[in-house]
């Protein structure tokens, strides 16, 4: 459905990653590129090291072996604040907000690297700090808009039900304006129609804003749809890597979600 | 009834974002400062003002300090009257030794130093967290309670190790009545108080509240953990700094390292457990519960018990009824007087229709 849109250059090169936790193998020798504008899905069984990938990209894990490549710069190690600095944004596979905070408040959080007044200004409220606030209020209001969330911007995400908490996830890291967007399991334990609207949301971010997109995802209904390009990854290898219709038809993958007698 | 916001429309984001969006909340607030500013000080007399309202204010203080930490950055602290106890030494040294400063200054300059002690003391957090970090916290308390005790330099080699407050003088006047005390703590109190609520809604109090929530996704969101629990621990340290402060020259005027002793530590942390962990009102309301209700059990008691019960019987009593009410009130609302408050504004919203 979407291979007319521009898809760019390669924006996040991932080289020959090894993640190791003691004597577990989390990842081996993954390479994997993103390109610019492209939705990439990152499917596998329970175990394969879909998130240990994401947490990579975003600095959370450092990798013991092979090099992250984003926009041009290669890294080794860097903090996840870095990370966001650079334009990357994530959600996490449980939701991880803050519980204790509004719906707006948890968006508003996601401008805190866009923001620049110190503490002595925050402490005055007023003019150079009052206008900053307004300034990205305005921009948390239009993510509130797109994701139909206004009736709820008040309220403690805490009291807010399963699906409309991911979508404040998802609030969260747009009002981030991220380039590179990353997805754990947007779609985990929500009914159809949630999970129709959360398809239609994650679309819409990559036609309107040209967000890049890495997710992660179990249904593969969903995957197929809605990806450009799939990854398969298997016991912490890739298997895989290809359109969709492609990947579906691959023997490896095939063995690798139905098993197969060794 | 009176109590509606029917009618009041917000066009503006600045409206929406008001601390009181709510017409009638301020007139409640402008109302409250008159009277604070202007009928207190001509009704109350000298003993109320001198030894219950000053103090209480400046414990207020101190537990807005570190409800910036606890409340709402998550941190637990058992330092607090430590970081008191290095404001009021740091002000009263530099009054004396740097004469040409003047008073607020002092006080400001105090609340730095305080903040920069906290900042130090704040290091651990980074590694250690909850009960670990409040042991951490009291590393500082009883290493700063032992420094001022055994370093003369700080006493000004006083050999009672005790120190007094010199005369206080702002752009000219002198101020030594109990009034003016009052008024100068109140005035301070309402700036800082101010200043606080507007940090808690602004991004540094959002960055607080992100780490204390969920440390991982405020870090994935682009918040560095260290440098935002640090600005946690200064500006925290800053007002129970100032708070350390006023409470020397405002109300004791000679003060011992031993009044900021462990036992002031968890007075006020149990002024913001009871009065609402997280929340700027629930500082004054809690200090107001645990400085305000012993004596008024005290006089009940000493109205209808007179005479009828042992004194030493009477002082009993009061102690179980005080810690009576204190589980009383947490067992009504775990979140302190402050929820409790807010709960009754929302009821109060739909009263008496309430469906």
């Amino acid at each position: 459905m979407s291979g007319e849109r521009k898809i760019g250059d390669v924006i996040l090169r991932c080289d020959n990653i090894s993640l190791s936790f003691g004597g577990v193998r989390a990842l081996t020798n993954i390479s994997v590129d993103v390109r610019e504008h492209e939705v990439l899905a990152i499917i596998g069984p329970n175990g394969a090291g879909k998130s240990s990938m994401l947490n990579v990209i975003n600095g959370v894990y450092h990798p013991q072996e092979g090099t992250v490549t984003y926009r041009g710069q290669t890294r080794r190690a860097m903090k996840p604040h870095e990370t966001a600095r650079q334009g990357i944004a994530r959600t996490f596979q449980n939701i991880a907000l803050f519980k204790g905070m509004s719906v707006l408040d948890n968006i508003m959080t996601g401008r805190y690297t866009k923001m620049k007044r110190n503490f002595l200004w925050q402490a005055l409220y007023w003019g150079a700090n009052l206008r900053e606030e307004i300034e990205h209020r305005e921009v948390c209001e239009r993510v509130i808009d797109f994701l139909q969330i206004e009736n709820i911007r008040k309220t403690p995400v805490g009291r807010l039900p399963y699906g409309l908490q991911k979508r404040v996830e998802l609030g969260r890291a747009l009002a981030a304006e991220p380039d590179l967007l990353l997805l754990d399991e947007p779609m985990a334990g929500m009914n159809v129609e949630e999970k129709e609207d959360m398809c239609r949301f994650i679309l819409d971010v990559n036609d309107e804003f040209g967000t890049t997109i890495v997710l992660i995802e179990h249904d593969m209904g969903v995957v197929m749809d809605i990806s450009d390009r799939v990854a398969v990854l298997d016991y912490g290898k890739k298997i895989a890597d290809g359109p969709p219709e492609e990947v579906r038809a691959n023997q490896d993958v095939i063995d690798a979600y139905l098993g197969v007698a060794h | 009834m009176l109590y509606r916001e029917a009618g009041q429309f917000k066009t503006s984001y600045q409206k929406d974002q008001a601390i009181f969006p709510i017409r009638q909340d301020r007139i409640a607030v402008w109302a409250l400062l008159l009277a604070v500013f202007i009928a207190v000080p001509l009704l109350a007399d000298d003993y109320w003002l001198g030894s219950i309202i000053t103090p209480l204010l400046v414990l207020s203080l101190a537990a807005i300090g570190l409800n910036i930490l606890t409340g709402y950055a998550g941190q637990l602290s058992l330092g607090t009257a430590g970081f008191m106890a290095v404001g009021a030494f740091a002000a009263y040294n530099l009054n004396i030794r740097v004469p040409e400063l003047p008073l607020i200054v002092d006080f400001l300059l105090a609340g730095v130093f305080a903040a920069m002690v906290g900042m130090v003391f704040g290091l651990p957090s980074l590694r250690i967290k909850g009960f670990y970090l409040a042991v951490a916290t009291l590393a500082a308390q009883f290493f700063i309670e032992w420094v001022f005790t055994h370093v003369g330099w700080f006493t000004n080699y006083s050999s009672s190790g005790v120190i007094s407050a010199p005369p206080m003088h702002i752009l000219g006047m002198t101020i030594d009545t109990a009034v003016e005390k009052y008024l100068l703590t109140l005035s301070v109190v309402a700036v800082l108080a101010l200043g606080a609520k507007n940090m808690v809604r602004s991004r540094i109090g959002r960055s607080w509240m992100a780490v204390r929530d969920k440390d991982i996704s405020a870090e994935v969101i682009g918040i560095p953990l260290l440098s935002t629990k640090l600005s946690a621990f200064g500006i925290s340290s800053f007002y129970c700094g100032v708070a350390g402060a006023l409470w020397t020259y405002c109300y004791l005027g000679t003060v011992e390292p031993a009044a900021f002793d462990l036992n002031r530590s968890f007075q006020v942390l149990f002024m913001i457990i009871i009065g609402g962990v997280g929340s700027i009102l629930g500082s004054f309301l809690g200090a107001g519960f645990i400085v305000l209700l012993p004596i008024l059990l005290n006089n009940i008691a000493a109205m209808i018990g007179h005479g009828t019960l042992q004194a030493d019987t009477m002082a009993n009593l009061e102690h179980i009824i005080f810690g009576g009410l204190i589980i009383f009130f947490l067992i009504v609302e775990p979140h302190g007087l402050a929820r409790l408050w807010q709960i009754a504004k929302e009821k109060l919203r739909l009263w008496p229709f309430p469906y």
